[in-house]
């Protein structure tokens, strides 16, 4: 690959910014409800390994271009903000990669370049070997005030069908010192459905974590996906089995529910209050930011993404400041089919009128969403079936 | 139509072979025995084309006539040989144009039967010069690629001695490739094949053997003069098709075209004669003179009858009328296939068409979507069925969906072969458990050498269109050669499969089969379906029926799970780009019962991989 600033056509076309927003006005009450926040997220592509079913954008032994990373995270933050991104942030997320392999006092100068809201919600993902004492303290002071721990598991042997080199008992462990550390929200992510996973194996986890004197005020649990070009992909004996998934999700969902959480999004429970609100508002059709390679942007009726590796990533921000591999602005419709698409995998759900004329073709439909008044939202059933449903959405229906 | 430049003129324009003697023959050879090498040395050795522009296979024009190896339209050509006019009339090579081939044979009065010396001769060979023998025609048996290693002409000479009665001392031994004793089999063609006999004062009498279109002359047959005299620019009668023509044009093939005045009896040559329609101007047909009209036509004229049938459907529906322009070109040149048009519920509007058998069938397709860069999709092979209704009416059906009902039906007659396999005799049961399970029934068993034999089996024509052959092929690891011939009607115990999706008939899958293999037709369908249809929100029976009954039932399991576990930045613009694709990719779907089918599900479904 090029080093070189590679920047597409599509670089070009962003630079003719500030446009202006698409027009979401008239769209119906439905896509009103945007909310008023903006977000930014900070992809940290660093790891200290790469799991077998991970294919995220991520740098493993790159440690040494963090400082550059730094620069160049800020450099691209300054370009944005010269075009007028509505900043302060309500809500900054930092993912990964593993976030926590960046030396604190480089997080604190990232944090600090961005500008922010007073209570601002500042979410990082969290690998559990990472988090000692000193470096929750450090995070904290650096001004996160919400952890995503990537437990994934809690035993050896679910953790080594997935191809998650971790400590076993680190999930738990990692869970304890946040829940001590007394922060008002704080997640946990599980990947439930592998083959080397039993139903006990994942009661238990969720059992672990709703013992703790300070529990995760959310759970996340995603079904094992097999990736195409990950290691995963090519060992199909631990690939999952769709039976397995579906009941394993249906499993996870009442167990959560018997401990107070209720799913906020298809993967994602939490308990009243303690959801991510960055993630919330993305899922309600709010804008972002995103900085770092592979990073997602959301903003004046456009979405693009960042170029995905570090190195091109860093060619781009160093030498113009921009790094967008591809863009595309939305069309109305598109707009509206986003909205809907996302809105079906939440408990607001869609209007009635999405779906209606696919219900009387497909009554089977009608079995797997549950009215709420004007709202048609999935069951625990439907859930499993949510992009098979998302084919029949009719955005032309709205209006 | 080839057209060639090649400056060698070696007739005055007007002059006819004059008094030097003619003979007409052609070859009569397996596909890859070598006829093609064999005519190219042919038109070296007696100089008939600039070796500068000499190129192999020079008389297959078309592009799959060369892939192939097989010749689908009939050429001649005419080159001088000691002081003789030779007439080359290369006939089509394949099993479906027999009587083209038939035709062919009509225009000579010798053949050369040409047989690789590494393999023997071949069924439909055998067929064709069993033909020539009862035409009365001179046989010049020849053993080609005598320069092999493998080759055993010993052994080919007695197995020829024995089946055709030629006296194996009388059998040439030659190489096409390397030209050896090629001289030799011209002089063999002088002297033992006797020269045209025919008068030139009765009335003309002339066979067209062949016709092609061409899209500035219009049809151009190939023309044997048997009696009398064609004269360029004369006004003449076609006996079967009873219509009236003006000789426009009148030449030969050297092989250059080349316009004469006249072509006497005995010569074979070309003849335009203002005519666009290949149908107008059949093989077979005879050419008098309106003013002076033979009394009688040439004896042997059939009209093309089609054997095979299938629906051709355009993959994109909006290619209907391209495909009807395409099949109304190509029959402008191939007068024996038919079509009209069909609706199908799962493939949409396309043409029923006829073909004289299954490779005219492959040969027909395969030109649609090459020559006219078309997708088709077609449905399973059929034949002609009639139908005796117990009110004592017939129908006569060949799409499975026009079958009555079997309540009407008193009984049915299906279409028989007379099917001839030579195979060396270590496949001796593999091909008699194949023709078995086809409900072949055998005539005859005869060795042809200790290591050959030839099996003639009366077998059902719907059983050999659907991938018989290939069988066949694979299971005598390609030693076998087939050749068949229409055998009359029987009547047999046959019934419609129907397939249904979600309780709703397909009728694309309706088949006729015999009743005792309908379980297992009906079977192997369900099954593939079921691999082949997505599945629904909700189970999708697949059955398959006989009348009212369900012989076979498989179901397509609803979806349990269908959703992204994952929904954040890329891939909220992923989702969406899946969602868009998959509405596009819906208008390619049919729905069938509310079950939404890709075409391809059909595509590949409809595909003879046969595992009977």
């Amino acid at each position: 690959m090029p080093a070189g600033p590679a920047r597409s056509p599509a670089d070009n076309r962003l630079l003719t910014l500030p446009d202006e927003p698409a027009r979401e006005a008239g769209l119906g009450g439905f896509l009103d409800a945007k909310p008023d926040v903006f977000g930014v997220y900070v992809h940290v592509p660093f790891c200290r390994d790469h799991c077998d079913y991970c294919a995220f954008s991520v740098a493993v032994g790159q440690e040494h271009l963090a400082e550059r990373y730094s620069r160049a995270i800020e450099r691209e933050l300054a370009v944005w903000k010269d075009r007028g991104v509505p900043l302060p942030a309500d809500t900054v997320y930092l993912g990964g990669g593993t976030p926590s392999r960046l030396p604190p006092r480089l997080l604190a100068e990232i944090l600090g370049s961005i500008p922010r809201r007073p209570g601002a919600e500042v979410t990082m993902e969290v690998n559990p070997e990472d988090l000692t004492d000193d470096a929750l303290a450090a995070w904290v002071a650096a001004g996160v005030n919400r952890i995503s721990l990537g437990v994934q598991a809690t035993c050896a042997h679910v953790l080594a069908g997935i191809g998650r080199r971790q400590d076993a008992s680190a999930g738990m462990q990692a869970a304890g010192l946040v829940s001590a550390a007394g922060l008002d929200s704080w997640g946990v992510d599980l990947i439930i459905g592998s083959p080397s996973e039993t139903d006990a194996d994942l009661l238990q986890a969720i059992e672990s974590l709703s013992a703790l004197e300070m529990p995760p005020s959310q759970v996340s649990c995603y079904l094992l996906t097999v990736e195409s070009r990950t290691r995963l992909a090519r060992d199909w004996r631990r690939h999952p089995d769709e039976e397995v998934l579906s009941r394993r999700y249906e499993l996870a969902d009442e167990a959560l529910a018997a401990h107070g959480y209720q799913w906020v999004e298809i993967s994602n429970w939490a308990r009243p209050g303690g959801g991510c609100r960055h993630n919330l508002a993305t899922w309600s059709g709010a804008e972002y930011l995103g900085l770092g390679p592979s990073a997602c942007s959301h903003w004046a009726g456009r979405r693009w993404e960042n170029e995905r590796s570090l190195r091109r990533w860093l060619a781009c921000v160093e030498a113009g400041g921009s790094a967008v591999a591809e863009s595309e602005v939305l069309e109305p419709y598109q707009v509206i089919l986003e909205r809907l698409v996302l809105a079906l995998r939440t408990p607001s759900g869609v209007p009635r009128s999405a779906l209606a004329g696919a219900i009387d073709t497909y009554p089977e439909l009608a079995e797997l969403l549950d009215p709420s008044g004007e709202m048609l939202v999935l069951n625990r059933r439907g859930r499993l079936l949510c992009d098979a449903v998302a084919g029949y959405l009719d955005p032309a229906a709205l209006g | 139509m080839k057209t060639i430049t090649c400056s060698l003129t070696r007739y005055a324009p007007g002059a006819v072979s004059g008094s030097r003697p003619i003979r007409n023959f052609s070859i009569i050879s397996h596909v890859d025995h070598g006829k093609s090498t064999l005519s190219d040395r042919i038109l070296e050795l007696t100089h008939a084309v600039d070796p500068r522009l000499m190129r192999e296979q020079y008389l297959d024009s078309m592009d799959l006539e060369r892939e192939r190896g097989i010749t689908i339209k009939a050429q001649n050509v005419r080159v001088h040989w000691r002081d003789h006019v030779l007439h080359l009339i290369d006939t089509p090579g394949h099993v479906d144009f027999t009587y083209e081939v038939s035709r062919s044979l009509a225009a000579c009065e010798g053949a050369v039967l040409l047989v690789d010396a590494s393999q023997g001769i071949q069924a439909q060979t055998l067929a064709t010069c069993y033909q020539a023998i009862e035409n009365d025609l001179e046989i010049v048996a020849v053993l080609n690629k005598i320069d092999l290693p493998a080759a055993d002409p010993e052994r080919c000479a007695t197995e020829i001695e024995r089946v055709l009665g030629i006296d194996s001392s009388q059998i040439l031994r030659i190489s096409a490739k390397t030209g050896e004793g090629v001289p030799a089999l011209l002089d063999a063609v002088v002297e033992r094949v006797p020269p045209p006999s025919g008068s030139p004062e009765t009335p003309l009498r002339a066979l067209i053997f062949d016709s092609a279109y061409d899209q500035y002359r219009g049809v151009v047959s190939s023309i044997r003069v048997v009696d009398g005299v064609l004269r360029s620019g004369s006004r003449i009668r076609f006996m079967q098709a009873g219509s009236t023509h003006e000789a426009e044009e009148v030449g030969i093939r050297s092989p250059a075209s080349t316009p004469v005045d006249q072509l006497g009896a005995g010569e074979v040559g070309y003849l335009v004669a203002g005519i666009k329609d290949v149908g107008r101007a059949r093989s077979g047909e005879t050419v008098t003179s309106a003013e002076r009209p033979a009394p009688e036509p040439l004896a042997g004229y059939r009209d093309p009858k089609p054997m095979v049938f299938c629906g051709l459907f355009p993959l994109d529906g909006d290619e209907l009328p391209e495909l009807r322009d395409a099949l109304e070109k190509l029959k402008l040149n191939d007068s024996s296939f038919t079509f009209e048009p069909e609706s199908s519920k799962a493939l949409g509007f396309g043409f029923r068409c006829g073909f004289l058998g299954l490779l005219h069938m492959e040969i027909v397709r395969e030109r649609l979507e090459r020559e006219f860069d078309l997708s088709l999709i077609a449905t399973a092979p059929s034949v002609a069925y009639v139908a005796h209704l117990t009110d004592g009416s017939e129908i006569h059906f060949e799409n499975p969906s026009d079958m009555p009902e079997a309540s009407r039906l008193d009984h049915v007659d299906e279409p028989m072969l007379r099917a001839t396999v030579i195979v060396p005799s270590d496949y001796t049961g593999t091909v008699m458990e194949l023709c078995q399970s086809r409900r072949g029934e055998m005539l005859r068993m005869e060795y042809l050498s200790p290591e050959r034999l030839e099996l003639v089996y009366r077998i059902p024509l719907a059983e050999v269109v659907v991938d018989f052959f290939d069988q066949l092929k694979s299971r005598t690891k390609g030693y076998a050669s087939l050749d068949y011939e229409p055998a009359g009607t029987q009547t047999a115990n046959l019934v419609r499969v129907d397939v249904l999706i979600n309780h709703v008939p397909v009728d694309a899958f309706s088949t006729v089969v015999h009743r005792a293999q309908a379980d297992s037709y009906g079977r192997r369908m369900t099954e593939k379906l079921r691999s082949l249809i997505p599945r629904q929100l909700f189970d999708v029976p697949i059955q398959a029926a006989v009348g009212g009954r369900v012989i076979a039932r498989e179901t397509v399991k609803a979806k349990r799970k269908d959703v992204l576990a994952k929904c954040y930045g890329g891939d909220i613009t992923r989702k969406r780009k899946l969602l868009e694709r998959q509405k596009e990719g819906k208008k390619r779907m049919k729905s069938i019962g509310r079950v939404e089918v890709p075409q391809e599900a059909f595509v590949s479904a409809l595909r003879l991989d046969d595992d009977r």
